[in-house]
């Protein structure tokens, strides 16, 4: 059994949005100032630092989870997914050109954190009530919008995978 | 907002955490889920000289029933109780309670035994923890011992556990038959900490008639409250409104409530009155429905 020490820093590897990172890091910082600043990946937001706003989500290993409540080197071997990774190319990801249909967004800021927590949402329940919606995304908080616009649109994704019979929403 | 430095270690065997703890003595600290945790070191509201990460002990993550006793290990995420076929069967009021913690985020990451080391008195698995009596396995390198969630909670984030000790196991006993049950929190916004919480198990015969009770109040002490009070109130009883009415003002008189910006000492009391009976009337609702199916 390989002894583990206490380290004031540590080379971690991680894949984020398919790419390939190793660096290393001081044991304290966040994932999301990791992300920010070491991989220069500024889609990922960070509001209020201690995991009440929400802005900060992304998906680790298929979950949501907010980022700036983990350390990077708990990412360590992990497979990471921000906003930068939900476009194909040019084409939005359904939910980005939902958001923008529905003008889901005013100031922005919240946006990336709110695509992400979406994206976890309808992976995990692909055909949300409004209700579900609501409650899904009660951990993102907006100050523009009054959310009655992004509820909207993660609806208008909804209905689009009913219609086109698919459980998931493609990315 | 950012933590103040810190040396980090990452076991992968509960022995090899439990020597490290040892090693770094009363300035080490467990970190498990991390979603109380890290906020306080954020805010610099703690500092630690050293953290043990529990993440990697994938054997503290189960979930398994042995006959009466439902054994969940305290890495297992809030999330994975809340969506378990296994806890839905043996003692719903789990997933439940489950699905109240946090946010979906805070749900993937967070675990039930850092939500009970931390100890928040609002918190939903303290309040179920001893509502339903339940046993917390606690480790150290030496010693191996079991305490009833009961005695566990000191204070507002303090507990009997030591600074050498790891939470390994909660075993939860399997509602029995003719068991139903009541959980009624109040809060602003879904995910926020309870301004009161209520859980209850009741055991009810064929006719209604309550054989055993149990009964919680979260929120409103400085500590999860078992209120053994009610119990000899509601057992012989089949739930008529004055039986309820008499628990909940019993359970109201039991609390200590502190006041804060989200309600004063007085409202909190009142609620505790008030959910008890919503959580009562819910308990032997469920009894209705089972007998009109």
């Amino acid at each position: 059994m390989a002894e583990t020490q206490f380290a004031e820093s540590q080379t971690i590897r991680v894949r984020v949005n398919g790419q390939e990172y190793e660096r290393e890091v001081p044991v304290r910082r966040l994932l999301a100032d990791f992300i920010r600043h070491d991989l220069g990946l500024t889609a990922t937001h960070l509001g209020c630092e201690h995991g009440v706003c929400g802005a900060c989500t992304i998906i680790m290993d298929g979950e949501s989870v907010r980022s700036c409540l983990l350390f990077a080197v708990q990412a360590d071997g992990a497979e990471l997914q921000t906003l930068e990774g939900l476009a194909n190319g040019d084409e939005m990801h359904p939910l980005q050109q939902a958001f923008w249909d529905n003008h889901a967004l005013q100031c922005g800021f919240c946006t990336s954190g709110f695509l992400m927590s979406a994206v976890d949402l309808l992976d995990k329940n692909p055909q949300p009530s409004e209700e579900e919606i609501r409650y899904g995304l009660s951990g993102n908080l907006c100050r523009c919008t009054g959310y009655a616009n992004i509820v909207k649109a993660v609806q208008a994704v909804a209905e689009q995978s009913l219609r086109h019979g698919s459980g998931q929403v493609q990315s | 907002m950012k933590p103040a430095p810190f040396t980090y270690a990452c076991p992968g065997s509960v022995d090899e955490a439990l020597a490290l703890l040892q090693a770094g003595g009363d300035e080490a600290k467990v970190l498990a889920g991390g979603q109380s945790f890290v906020p306080l070191l954020n805010l610099r509201m703690a500092s630690v000289e050293s953290i043990v990460d529990l993440n990697r002990l994938n054997d503290l993550a189960y979930i398994r029933r042995d006959t009466d006793t439902l054994c969940i290990g305290a890495m297992t995420r809030h999330r994975q109780i809340e969506v378990s076929d296994e806890v839905q069967t043996a003692q719903p009021l789990l997933c439940r309670a489950a699905a109240e913690v946090g946010h979906l985020a805070i749900r993937n990451r967070g675990t039930l035994g850092g939500s009970l080391v931390h100890a928040d008195p609002a918190a939903e698995w303290p309040l179920v923890a001893a509502a339903l009596d339940a046993q917390l396995v606690l480790r150290s390198t030496d010693n191996s011992r079991t305490i009833a969630a009961r005695e566990f909670f000191l204070a507002p984030l303090m507990t009997a556990i030591e600074p050498t000790e790891i939470l390994c196991e909660v075993r939860f006993p399997v509602a029995p038959a003719g068991a139903v049950w009541g959980f009624q929190e109040l809060c602003r916004r879904p995910g926020d900490f309870a301004i009161v919480a209520i859980a209850c198990q009741l055991t009810l015969d064929d006719g209604g008639t309550c054989s055993t009770a149990s009964l919680a109040v979260g929120g409103a002490h400085s500590t999860p409250l078992h209120v053994a009070e009610v119990e000899p109130i509601i057992i012989g009883s089949q739930g008529d409104a004055a039986v309820m009415t008499a628990a909940a003002e019993k359970a109201a008189a039991a609390v200590d409530p502190s006041g804060d910006v989200h309600g004063s000492a007085d409202y909190r009391r009142r609620m505790v009155k008030v959910l008890t009976q919503r959580a009562l009337k819910e308990a032997w609702g469920q009894k209705r429905k089972r007998v009109l199916q």
